[in-house]
Order: structure tokens, then sequence, then C-alpha cells
């Protein structure tokens, strides 16, 4: 479909197309997505990702969930495995990208301002700022937001979102978009069970499935470790993966945006 | 809180398909948004008069369709509608499904009043 020459007017929208209209005003049938501009340009990003073989994870979840500790946690694991770089993104301050730095792996802060999310762009600058020579795994944290960061594709390959056991186990009922749109979610914080006995990892699971998410959910802990090695086994398995298809030329999107094509071609 | 960027885009797409067109207004723009696209449509129409300030979309009529989420069960093949946080079969109950509807963010149309059009009405005047 060309969404230009009319052959994307099917018996589903033909009532859009052909209505009819007031003296003088022409109607165009469009049905392009409105975040078409950003989504080619995540393609791009993507493009540039895969001709230097490197594997994007997208970090999502709410302020204070754990993203930069659970970096710092995995970075300390595979620093002698792979080489990692990050991305940061926050509304103010280095401080994160400063974090990531002290254990000697090289970040990149992208302070958004009022932005309540990454777009591909500012991740297009930042791969610009970046030298990713030999890079094998490049990690986003994405602003800590549950609503917004889950609609911008960046040009990942994954997309990760924690939840903590301070949070609740309702979380993935309420931010359905965002949980929907995770490869793999991250139960964080565990440490902490013992003393909050109203979080139940069992009702978080049972939420998570109500969405129609076979997504794995990892539970540990980034300060004790507990739970560690399911995590780093499930980053080793998806980097593997992307290389085996990065090797057969294919083009892997986050599971969301994947369905999101399929479905819009098929019934518009 | 990201749908002022999102109506940006918006007005973007917009401004291309009127120039494509050689339009000199715009009258009607017509949307369809799931509730599972992560942009609330209220919050999209109150940004519009913002975003679309001095481009040739100021002033036009945004209509927002709101799309129904649907899924298609794997199971028993049954197509039923949902709820945004239930993503399950409507029929069996299986979680093994697939949105068939609900996530869409898409400009669908747009009435606009070609160069051509004012013309030909200046020529009967």
């Amino acid at each position: 479909m060309c969404e230009t020459c009319g052959c994307n007017v099917t018996h589903g929208n033909r009532h859009l197309a052909y209505a009819k209209n007031e003296l003088g005003v022409s109607a165009v049938t469009v049905l392009k997505n409105l975040l078409s501009e950003n989504d080619s340009q995540a393609a791009h990003n993507r493009a540039h990702f895969d001709q230097q073989k490197i594997f994007v994870v997208n970090l999502m979840s709410a302020p204070g969930s754990g993203k930069t500790a659970l970096l710092e946690a995995t970075i300390d694991a595979l620093r002698d495995e792979f080489r990692l770089a990050v991305i940061e993104g926050d509304l103010e301050t280095e401080n994160d990208a400063e974090r990531i730095r002290k254990k000697g792996v090289p970040a990149y802060q992208i302070t958004t301002g009022s932005a309540c999310h990454l777009d591909a762009h500012m991740i297009h600058t930042a791969l610009h700022q970046m030298n990713l020579t030999d890079v094998d795994i490049v990690f986003i944290e994405n602003v800590g937001n549950l609503v917004c960061p889950a609609s911008f594709d960046l040009g990942q390959h994954a997309n990760v979102a924690l939840l903590s056991v301070t949070e609740g186990d309702d979380k993935p009922a309420k931010y359905p978009v965002m949980f929907r749109a995770a490869d793999a979610v991250v139960l964080s914080k565990i440490d902490l069970l013992p003393v909050l006995d109203d979080f139940k990892p069992v009702l978080a699971e049972y939420a998570l499935r109500q969405l129609a998410s076979s997504a794995p959910l990892i539970s540990l802990s980034a300060k004790t470790k507990a739970g560690l090695p399911a995590w780093l086994e499930w980053l080793r398995e998806q980097r593997a993966a992307q290389g085996e298809r990065v090797r057969r030329g294919e083009i892997r999107r986050p599971r969301i945006q994947g369905d999101g094509v399929r479905f819009h071609a098929a019934s518009v | 809180m990201h749908e002022l960027s999102v109506c940006q885009a918006l007005i973007r797409q917009i401004e291309i398909i009127a120039e494509e067109q050689h339009a000199v207004d715009v009258k009607t723009v017509y949307l369809r948004i799931g509730p599972l696209s992560g942009i609330e449509p209220a919050l999209l129409a109150q940004a519009y008069p913002l975003a679309s300030a001095g481009s040739v979309a100021f002033g036009a009529e945004l209509r927002i369709e709101i799309a129904a989420v649907r899924v298609r069960c794997q199971h028993c093949h049954a197509e039923t509608e949902v709820l945004p946080n239930r993503l399950i079969c409507g029929e069996c109950g299986d979680w093994h499904t697939q949105l068939i509807g609900g996530d869409e963010m898409l400009l669908t149309r747009i009435e606009l009043v070609k160069r051509s059009a004012v013309l030909m009405e200046a020529q009967h005047v």
C-alpha cells in the first residue's frame, strides 16, 4: 500500500474515502499513522544499529523503579562479556549518566527539558555524539514515566518495563499501553518483599497475562543480585537472537509496533 | 502529556498533504484513535488550536473517531470487543490473542478547499 494512489481504500474505509462533500471542498483519504515521522526516524536509527550489529534495549518504568540501579548491576556482571553503552533520558541533570560513567561505560545524557518521553529524533542526535564502534549492546534508559514513552518507537529491538514491588501489583492493569509494549517485564527491588506484604508477585503476573502478554516476568534485586542471572540470561539470548536476525537480513521491531503494522495493513 | 508533540506531527502531515493538493484551506480533519494508542483524544483536541496556529490547518474542525479494542483468539478464533486492560478472549477466556483494533492513531481523511475550486468560483462570480 502506497498511501498515494488510492490502493489503500478498502471496503472497511470506503465510506470515508468517497463521502459526499460540500461544494468546493475535496476529501483526501490519508490513513497515515500520526507518528509516521517519528517512525521513519526510528527505522533509520534501527538501520544504523543493525549495520553495526548492536542490540538495543529500551528500559521504561515509573520514576524510581530502579532502571539505573539495574543498569549498574548489569554492567558489573557483563563488563567482561560485552561492550556496553548507555543513552540516558531525564528532564534535567547529568546524574544518571555520571553513575554509568563511574562504572567505566560510555553514557550520553539527553535532557528533555519538559518533554515526558524520548523520541527517535533525540536518539538520532545522541547517536551522532557517541562512538559506537565495536559496541555490542546499547541500553536506552527512557524518561521515568509509565505513559508517554510507550507510544514512541526509538529504533530499539526490545522493550523492557520495570515494575518495582514498592509500586502496586495492579500496575499492568492501570497502565496497559506500557506493559503491553514490553518484551520482558522486570519485577525489581524484590529484597523489599518481606516488608511489603501487600504486594503479591502472582497478582502482578496475573495482571500482565490479562493483557495477552507472553513476556517473561523476571524477579530480581539489583541490590542483593538475587534473580539477576535470569535477567542476564534473557539479555544474552535476545542479543544472540538479534545477531541471527541481522545475519538473515531481518528487521526486528519491538513486539507491539510489529503487531500494529500488521493490524493496520490488514484492517484499514 | 505528549499529545502536543503528536499534534505537531499531525499538523506537519496536514501541511504536506495540503501543499500536494494545492489547498488553500483545510475544513475538516478526521482521526481514528484507539484507547491502546496511548493518546488521549480530549487532550489532542485541546492541543490542536495551539499546534495549528499559523498553519493552513488552523480553524479546521477535528473529528475523532474512537476505535474499539478488539482481539482475535488464536485458540477459538473468535473476534471479540474487550476492555483495554483485559485483552483475553471474550469468548473462551484464553490469553493467546492478537489485537486487531484499538491501538490506532490514524489520520484517516482530510477535507480541504483546493486553489482550483476557489478560482472556479471566482470565475463564476
